[in-house]
């Protein structure tokens, strides 16, 4: 492995690793703008610059490997000199609308001017003019005059989704960006221009103009749109709510795991979390259409499930809930006998794996539902209802009403059994239909964890206050257990994780500590590496 | 009487086909080059001192040993016929004239690099080079020269000056935009297609044949002692007779002029652009310099492609520098950054001094932006554009000045 000093610290690095990557090991941030680890070298930025023992002039870090030996200076004042050159180049016929611009506050143009340039402007004669304002597809918009051309997009849709939807045209200083004749950016993953895109030039649609970024606070979390899990933060808007009607979640961004997601994301999961903000949001427990204090609507489902025989109630509870809520949910169900559990109903539209990272489970837990024990298939449940041999019919966050069940079937059931309960964060057809309702946390709203279909279990935590009087699942759980004459109340779902890996073998060795931001593994689990893109593959950096 | 090796058949009747260049014992090189091993050719070529005659002056011989010797895949040769610097129309009249002397220099060549595909590429423009070579290489088959172990595709260009370098012309080959790519690796050991890859200009290829028959010590003795052989210049601008002359490399720029007939227009010299558009411009009292690639090196400029264009007393060397800027402006293909930012700017400030609103400090920041941006892209379209801005500014800063304001 070659060994290198860069700014008189030496490193050993593996041999193939970039100068840029070499410095990043020691805390050295090389400025640069095309260059981006999970795609090819492009080297046409020219701002990564660094001055190489015993090279002439300074040498693209990007594109130059470590060598054994190699002396590597970053601070020179012919690399200073040769950054502000650069950053001049980049900014001669930029539109310097910042105050207009969504990625103010986060531009690499900014962040490196200020680093980097701070000259002088000597530009004196009209600006090159490009389009502004052009849709590229659904989720994405360019303004091509904020454009530096780095290329990172077009390599993206390469090398990544394999769709090559995206080129630049034209030459010189008219060069932009822009799709092929007959094509939109409208495949799944087509929002990832933006994150990767170190400028103003691609923006999203969904989130411009809503609120500036420095007013955003960010939580690390996992996205609960399928059970791969990726690694997501979440960007919420505490401080300015006026500034986007109110909405708190602003945005979603894809947080780096080489072991589930990478870099990316694909749209379904960033922009799924419409429904957090929904007007639709159960924010109050329901009795019979009206709203009630939640302390009643507790002592009703109490009462519901201590009245009856446990053989004559059903629990159908959906994976979309924590590993913590499942377990206090069992626990709940254990201390009262009840047998019929599961968490397994067919969706409405069956879906199908994507080439990439979306799963066709649409769950983000199941495979930690299956590990705490719950019953996949709840059709056995469905069918006793049908029989009228249940009374008691309590579903969580399932929507029966629009599933992969015979309609008929469904509402053959819900018919026959005497008290049906529903417990979720939106309004469906299942809590219009209930005539008691309570209302849970959305997935921003709680603290947890999700295990992926291979086994990987990740951290989720609340970024955002729940809404009304809705609280976690595994609180209310909870408290219903303490209320059927169960242990006192746990008050934070990692005191629920704890027990869980107390009982289940496959989390015995798990901490909230040892989970961490990157997650950790069932027991028996091999360890996991994101897939690999469908697009023209890349060199993986070490 | 000068040694006249490239231009030899041109006078002959119907000299672009396979009979008049027969006669003219074409193909015996060829012949020859079969019974002599590919290490024993490139050697010949080596000591020959050919050096590339597209541009860069590169050691042919050693640009062709630069592929991996324990490669098993293919090899290509790759023919720069993309002809487009400024000043510059002499591989036209080879491939117009002369197209069977660069079949054989490719078939000699592909034997020594062990090549067995050749890519042509012209630019898209020439179309009677074109439909005279294609002609060629189908004689050339029919005739059973290629197709036995050699093959030739043709390629044309679409307009493009940066695909007349030497990776550009790879990527617009691989059916993308010509853009440069990035180096390393260099084409000889991942070139068109990602195999190793020798790309050499038309005539280049045309000095291989007279090498192998004459040999290299007599081909070393047409030049300099560091480079060999004679070359075509392109005689253009106020000269009286303008148009292609050929001379050994070792003729002084004020002989070249004289060959041409003389200045043209008021008689007087003001400046001379010695190897195309990219060439840094020498004044009058500059020109006795050899025209061989070090001898013009060490005069500050290059021999380039060796397009010489003559300016006379009445020339307005901001007028010049502007038609160059536009250019490089128009041309630079906006990969990197230093290139495609500053050679639009340089237009601009260019033309504003032109329309008479010019400051004296745009002649400063042309020049500090030139030298700031030279050395720092992917290829050396820019470093051969600032030649002209810095040049054409310090060396007649006057006539410049003059025509700003303030």
């Amino acid at each position: 492995m070659p060994k290198l000093t860069i700014d008189g610290k030496e490193i050993e690095v593996e041999a193939g690793t970039n100068l840029i990557e070499a410095a990043r090991r020691l805390g050295i941030d090389i400025p640069h703008y095309c260059y981006h680890p999970g795609l090819s070298i492009a080297g046409q930025c020219r701002l990564c610059m660094v001055d190489i023992e015993k090279t002439p002039r300074p040498t693209i870090a990007c594109n130059t490997a470590a060598a054994d030996g190699m002396v590597v200076h970053t601070q020179t004042d012919r690399v200073k000199d040769t950054r502000r050159s650069i950053m001049e180049f980049h900014l001669i016929n930029h539109p310097l609308d910042c105050p207009v611009c969504d990625q103010a506050g986060e531009c690499f143009l900014q962040i490196y001017y200020m680093q980097h340039g701070l000259y002088d402007p000597r530009m004196v004669d009209e600006k090159v003019h490009k389009p502004k304002a052009v849709p590229l597809g659904p989720h994405v918009i360019l303004d091509a005059e904020r454009c530096i051309l780095c290329s990172r997009c077009v390599r993206f849709c390469d090398e990544i989704t394999g769709t090559g939807e995206l080129g630049i045209f034209s030459r010189g200083d008219h060069s932009e960006i822009g799709l092929f004749p007959g094509q939109d950016l409208e495949n799944n993953y087509s929002a990832n221009v933006v994150d990767i895109c170190p400028v103003g030039a691609l923006t999203d649609r969904d989130f411009r103009f809503q609120v500036r970024v420095w007013y955003l606070d960010t939580t690390p979390s996992i996205c609960p749109g399928c059970a791969r899990g990726c690694n997501i933060d979440v960007h919420v808007n505490r401080t300015r709510p006026h500034h986007a009607g109110g909405r708190r979640v602003a945005r979603l961004k894809p947080r780096f795991n080489a072991a589930v997601n990478a870099w990316w994301i694909c749209d379904l999961g960033r922009y799924g979390f419409d429904r957090v903000d929904d007007p639709e949001r159960i924010r109050f427990a329901r009795h019979e259409g009206v709203d009630v204090l939640r302390d009643e609507a507790l002592g009703l489902l109490v009462a519901a499930l201590r009245d009856h025989a446990p053989e004559e109630i059903g629990i159908i509870a959906s994976p979309d809930l924590s590993n913590e809520d499942l377990f206090a949910l069992r626990r709940l169900a254990e201390h009262r006998g009840i047998r019929q559990v599961a968490y397994g109903v067919p969706p409405a539209t069956p879906a199908a794996d994507d080439d990439f990272l979306l799963r066709a489970d649409r769950h983000p837990n199941t495979r930690g539902a299956e590990a705490i024990g719950i019953e996949a298939d709840a059709a056995p449940i469905l069918a006793r209802a049908r029989a009228g041999g249940l009374k008691v019919l309590w579903v969580i966050q399932h929507d029966l009403t629009a599933c992969g069940w015979l309609a008929g079937d469904v509402a053959e059931a819900l018919g026959r059994v005497g008290t049906v309960v529903f417990t979720g964060t939106n309004d469906n057809g299942m809590s219009t239909l209930s005539p008691l309702v309570l209302p849970l946390a959305a997935w921003v709203e709680r603290d947890g964890t999700f295990t992926n279909f291979l086994g990987r279990v990740q951290r989720l935590r609340a970024a955002v206050e729940p809404l009304g009087d809705a609280l976690a699942p595994w609180d209310l759980f909870g408290r219903i257990l303490y209320m059927l004459g169960g242990p006192a109340p746990l008050g934070r779902a990692e005191l629920w994780f704890r027990e869980l890996a107390k009982t289940v073998p496959a989390f015995a060795s798990l901490t909230y500590q040892s989970i961490g931001s990157e997650g950790a593994m069932l027991a028996g689990a091999p360890p996991t590496t994101a897939p690999e893109p469908p697009g023209r593959r890349v060199k993986t950096p070490a | 009487m000068a040694e006249i090796v490239l231009m030899r058949n041109f006078d002959r009747p119907d000299s672009h086909t396979l009979t008049a260049y027969r006669n003219a014992s074409g193909y015996t090189a060829w012949t020859k080059a079969q019974t002599m091993e590919p290490a024993v050719l490139v050697d010949e070529v080596k000591k020959s001192n050919l050096r590339g005659l597209g541009g860069a002056g590169f050691p042919t011989g050693m640009k062709w040993s630069f592929i991996p010797k324990a490669h098993t895949g293919p090899v290509y040769l790759v023919v720069n016929a993309d002809e487009g610097e400024p000043g510059t129309f002499k591989d036209r009249y080879l491939l117009e004239h002369d197209p069977h002397a660069l079949i054989e220099g490719m078939l000699i060549t592909a034997r020594a690099i062990r090549s067995t595909l050749g890519f042509v590429y012209i630019r898209g423009e020439y179309v009677q080079p074109w439909r005279r070579f294609s002609a060629a290489v189908k004689e050339a088959y029919d005739a059973g020269l290629l197709g036995q172990g050699f093959e030739v595709v043709i390629h044309r260009g679409a307009g493009a000056y940066i695909c007349g370098e030497e990776t550009g012309l790879l990527s617009s080959l691989e059916g993308k935009k010509g853009w440069p790519k990035i180096k390393p690796p260099f084409p000889a050991i991942k070139g068109a297609f990602g195999q190793p890859t020798i790309v050499n200009n038309v005539e280049t290829l045309c000095c291989v044949p007279p090498i192998i028959q004459h040999g290299a010590a007599w081909f070393a003795g047409l030049g300099t002692k560091t480079q060999g052989g004679t070359r075509m210049y392109s005689m253009s601008g106020r000269v009286k007779k303008p148009g292609v002359y050929e001379a050994s490399v070792s003729i002084t720029l004020r002989q070249l002029i004289e060959k041409a007939g003389g200045v043209s227009g008021t008689g007087r010299l003001k400046g001379v652009v010695p190897g195309g558009g990219s060439a840094a411009i020498l004044t009058a009292d500059e020109i006795d310099v050899t025209m061989d690639v070090d001898g013009l090196k060490n005069a500050g400029t290059m021999v380039g492609s060796a397009g010489v264009i003559v300016m006379d007393e009445s020339v307005s060397i901001p007028e010049a520098l502007f038609v160059l800027a536009r250019f490089y402006a128009h041309e630079s293909c906006g990969q990197c950054t230093p290139c495609r930012e500053s050679t639009g700017w340089i237009e601009k400030m260019v033309h504003r001094i032109l329309e008479g609103h010019g400051r004296k400090d745009d002649l400063d920041t042309i020049l500090d932006v030139a030298k700031r941006g030279g050395g720092t892209t992917i290829c050396a379209f820019y470093d051969g554009a600032i030649g002209p801005y810095i040049s054409y500014i310090e060396k007649f800063r006057s006539e410049f000045e003059a025509l700003c304001r303030a």
